[in-house]
């Protein structure tokens, strides 16, 4: 059933206050969880205030700067810093996204950053994303096909290889799937946007020679059907992709084949 | 321990159903047809407004009338019934609840179907 109180541990308490100790010239004030596995205490909301002027331009820079001159303790994932590795997704000021990519100008007042919503947290702004990627194995994200392998490539038209645009520039950063309400509340069987997306790049490619297998295998109530097309999706992804296309582009061809 | 299954059979769990695409396409279906029936319904009874019992009884005792409201019976409440469906398996996660509220949800909507048909047919075979 649907839960109304939130679990005793899960109430976030204010945190401490890190006021920056010289003058700031552009001073930024963040609000970040924190929440330690190996701390009997509830997770905090901790503030740290910095000076933007002697900050890189990204949140994630701010985040670094923290980790570096503040609290070390402070725990988040990064690598590419250009918005390529998807490690850095996180939600900021309420809205899931790549903390490389957020420019600090980008926001206003207070910058509130808590890790990606509804999953189970590792530490902090890190978030456990196993049920995911478990997810994206289970469409089997790779050609499959019968016919012996050619001597050279794989061979795609142009015009086939455009219906890819639009897909294959996708992350796995997860912002997509961790804004849906419908994965929120139903992770454990719905695939969730960014699977479905991935599930939808592979049937798309006319290199593929299992389609019908794939589209048997999301042919459920809940693997696809649980999207309702409420397009947090399409306004989460930092790559202005569209995973709500992509999954109504998955039921036409479940109604093609069938109607 | 289910804790000990990996997390890709936890995934993979008891397979697809390999259905789905029906119910989709049906809610889409009965959706369709209830643009015109209920823009008939609500035209004519805003038509009706302030007439009385005889004249609203003798309206939809007509056969054309009565039949509309018969197709507009049943594409409302298969609608409803599916759509109903899709909110219970929303949110409703207990298995055994689940499949309380599902058979609950059939009943409702044959109660309602029926009852509503079983009224029209009085009128119009009385």
């Amino acid at each position: 059933m649907v839960e109304i109180a939130l679990p005793k541990n899960s109430r976030v308490q204010k945190g401490i206050i890190h006021k920056s100790d010289k003058k700031c010239e552009k001073p930024r004030t963040l609000k970040i969880y924190r929440w330690d596995p190996e701390d009997p205490a509830n997770p905090r909301m901790d503030t740290y205030e910095i000076d933007a002027a002697d900050c890189g331009p990204m949140l994630l820079d701010a985040l670094i700067k923290i980790k570096n001159e503040i609290d070390p303790t402070l725990t988040f994932r990064r690598s590419c810093r250009e918005g390529i590795c998807g490690s850095c997704a996180m939600n900021i000021d309420g809205q899931n996204t790549l903390a490389c990519t957020k420019g600090l100008d980008e926001t206003k007042g207070k910058i509130t950053v808590r890790p990606l919503p509804h999953m189970p947290v590792i530490k902090d702004l890190v978030p456990d994303l196993t049920n995911l990627y478990a997810q994206y194995q289970s469409i089997e994200p790779w050609l499959k096909t019968d016919t012996p392998q050619p001597q050279s490539e794989w061979k795609q038209s142009r015009e086939d290889r455009e219906k890819l645009d639009g897909l294959y520039e996708c992350i796995l950063c997860a912002c997509c799937s961790t804004s849906c309400p419908s994965y929120w509340w139903n992770s454990d069987k719905y695939l969730g946007p960014a699977v479905l997306l991935q599930a939808y790049r592979w049937l798309i490619d006319s290199r593929d020679e299992a389609t019908g297998e794939r589209l048997d295998d999301l042919e459920d109530p809940f693997r696809v059907y649980r999207c309702h097309t409420i397009m947090n999706c399409a306004k989460a992804c930092p790559k202005g992709l569209s995973p709500a296309k992509a999954i109504s582009e998955i039921k036409k061809m479940m109604v093609t084949r069938e109607v | 321990m289910s804790e000990m299954r990996t997390p890709l059979s936890r995934v993979r769990g008891l397979g697809s159903a390999k259905k789905g695409t029906e119910h989709f396409w049906l809610q889409r279906v009965t959706a369709l047809a209830n643009i015109p029936l209920a823009v008939f319904f609500v035209s004519a009874m805003v038509a009706h407004a302030g007439a009385d019992y005889v004249t609203v009884t003798a309206f939809l005792s007509r056969p054309i009338v009565a039949l509309v409201m018969l197709l507009l019976i049943i594409s409302m409440v298969w609608h409803m019934r599916l759509g109903l469906q899709v909110v219970i398996e929303d949110y409703i996660h207990g298995h055994m609840a689940k499949l309380l509220a599902l058979i609950l949800n059939t009943f409702f909507a044959l109660a309602v179907g029926t009852s509503s048909v079983l009224a029209i047919l009085k009128l119009t075979l009385a």
